[in-house]
């Protein structure tokens, strides 16, 4: 909004700048906190404060954190949950958004009678507070034998982000102009053709956008991890948790701190690398598309 | 429009569509409303370690209403509600708005106001849990500063626990709720803008009379989603303080897990989800509703 700028007197904005700035601080706080208190020995968190500096900054914490910290009984650190993350989130990210952009491609290029209802039903899934499906997932989870396993949660995420990633295909694909599809249908295309020749070729922003958000909504997800899965295939966010939480006669604040910015790297890799898009896929649940 | 598309269609591309959306819509009809209904019958039965399908009417509810903890659960939601919604929905806007006045260096604020939300709430609980512990966190700091009697115990004290939530929780949304507003504020039509300028408005007017009802949809959006967000909320509880000391800082997802999981109760589990499923579709079907209705118009 240019013609606002002339508006705010000098010292007005010395003070828009002074408050951002200090909220900048207060944002920035925890990460500072988190990378020097990682970097520091148990010795000098004890004598220095919360803002002091690490005087011989090493990376020990973040070794122990990654290979021989205790989570509960075990004590091999966190590299088998990242692991177990991985193996979650790659899969169930795939598989979501790939339906994603087929049933968002149906509901708004094929629609037909009943499509807007079974839309709206889908939609409801967005909201649906988790803890309603909890008992009779864990429930059935057991009846297909993928209980306590990876292939579990798999399966959990990907249906549980059906809702989301059709929501999003769907407003996109609402803004790609109809007769485009019309004048493919005179060529003699068909549905497939139509997906893959037209719709898929433009899809590259939704897609990634998609993707961002499925990654980071499951790769922080905590609670179908600490409800459907046991020891060996219990994600990140689970085994920092119990590496934080693990009553130990020492607490040792810096290898807690290593192990959380471990288990962030990878969606605040994605938040840096993709950050447009991040952004996009956070605004694009809530302002229409 | 796409009704008419469709009538030219081989019979074979007509059902192929149905076909495909086939599977994604038995899989929400079977795994969200399937399971809201099996769910809610369970918050209808005796069952307590594991499952019992006998018809028990509503004890399960009565024991509910009857437990100290839900209340305390329910309470605390409240107060964190309203709280995390009112001071992220605050800062957000004056962020927003500030961020618009042609701020050097935006693109840099923006990035950092925004990167708590790409950050799991376990591992920010646990950042926080460090800052805010009293031993040699922030309280230690103050001291070391000089200010030898500062206290800051919330995250230890039963009355204060709850608070210390709220902190956590509006440091990590406030940004997003920025982003909302932002997007919504550079949407807006400057001409508007220009024609209250030439009238004589003065620029906190123009903001108070003309831009921020122009916000009205985008304020909606961000209260459902900043409602979902308090309401399913249960990993910024458990990293940070577990629902305690006691069960001073519970809310009910965490009420829920803990009955449902890991105290052999499950009908009272089933019980408080169907009450954490009530709130939110009282908040969210009408919201829904008047979404899709717009969607239709526009």
């Amino acid at each position: 909004m240019k013609v606002l700028e002339h508006w705010l007197p000098k010292p007005s904005r010395f003070i828009l700048y002074a408050i951002l700035f200090t909220v900048a601080i207060y944002y920035l706080l925890p990460l500072y906190v988190m990378v020097t208190t990682s970097l520091k020995s148990m010795d000098e968190i004890r004598e220095g404060n919360l803002l002091s500096l690490p005087n011989s900054p090493g990376f020990a914490a973040w070794a122990k954190a990654w290979g021989e910290a205790c989570t509960g009984v075990s004590c091999d650190g966190l590299k088998g949950y990242f692991w177990n993350s991985v193996k979650m989130a790659v899969p169930s990210v795939l598989i979501s958004t790939m339906l994603g952009a087929i049933n968002g491609y149906i509901l708004s290029k094929w629609r037909f009678r009943g499509s807007e209802v079974i839309f709206a039903m889908m939609m409801f899934g967005v909201f649906l507070p988790l803890q309603v499906i909890l008992l009779p997932m864990a429930q059935t989870l057991g009846w297909l034998g993928l209980a306590r396993s990876t292939g579990g949660l798999v399966f959990v995420h990907c249906v549980m982000g059906i809702a989301s990633t059709t929501l999003f295909f769907r407003n996109y694909y609402v803004g790609i102009p109809d007769e485009l599809i019309k004048a493919a249908t005179l060529d003699g295309a068909g549905f497939w053709k139509i997906f893959f020749r037209i719709i898929l070729p433009l899809s590259t922003p939704i897609i990634m956008v998609t993707t961002i958000w499925q990654f980071t909504q499951i790769w922080n997800d905590f609670l179908f991890g600490v409800v459907f899965s046991a020891g060996d295939s219990q994600p990140i966010t689970v085994g920092l948790n119990n590496l934080a939480n693990t009553s130990s006669s020492v607490k040792e604040y810096n290898v807690d701190m290593a192990a959380a910015i471990i288990a962030g790297l990878p969606t605040l890799f994605v938040y840096v690398v993709a950050g447009k898009y991040f952004v996009r896929g956070l605004t694009a649940g809530a302002v229409k598309g | 429009m796409s009704q008419s598309v469709t009538t030219n269609y081989g019979s074979l591309d007509k059902w192929l569509p149905k076909l495909v959306l086939a599977p994604s819509f038995v899989l929400t009809l079977v795994f969200v409303y399937g399971f809201i209904a099996w769910n809610g019958y369970l918050s209808f039965t005796p069952s307590r370690i594991l499952p019992n399908y006998d018809w028990a009417g509503l004890i399960q509810y009565e024991r509910l209403f009857d437990n100290e903890r839900w209340w305390v659960a329910v309470k605390n939601l409240g107060i964190f509600g309203t709280l995390f919604m009112g001071i992220s929905m605050a800062l957000g806007l004056m962020l927003a708005i500030f961020l618009d006045q042609k701020i050097r260096m935006e693109g840099v604020l923006r990035t950092i106001y925004l990167y708590p939300m790409a950050l799991s709430f376990i591992v920010t609980g646990t950042a926080w849990k460090w800052i805010l512990n009293p031993g040699l966190g922030l309280e230690h700091l103050m001291h070391q500063w000089g200010f030898e009697s500062f206290t800051f115990d919330w995250l230890v004290n039963t009355d204060m626990s709850i608070y210390t939530v709220v902190i956590a929780g509006v440091w990590q949304s406030s940004g997003f709720v920025m982003a909302l507003f932002l997007a919504g504020l550079r949407g807006i039509d400057d001409s508007i803008i220009k024609a209250a300028q030439v009238d004589g408005a003065s620029l906190p007017r123009i903001y108070w009379r003309i831009i921020v009802p122009c916000l009205r949809p985008v304020f909606f959006s961000t209260l459902m989603i900043l409602a979902h967000l308090a309401i399913k909320s249960f990993d910024l509880v458990m990293a940070l303080t577990s629902g305690g000391p006691g069960f001073s800082s519970d809310v009910p997802a965490t009420f829920m897990y803990s009955m449902a999981f890991t105290r052999g109760q499950i009908g009272i589990g089933a019980a408080s989800a169907m009450m954490m499923l009530a709130t939110l579709a009282a908040l969210v079907v009408p919201y829904l509703y008047s979404e899709l209705r717009n969607n239709k118009h526009g």
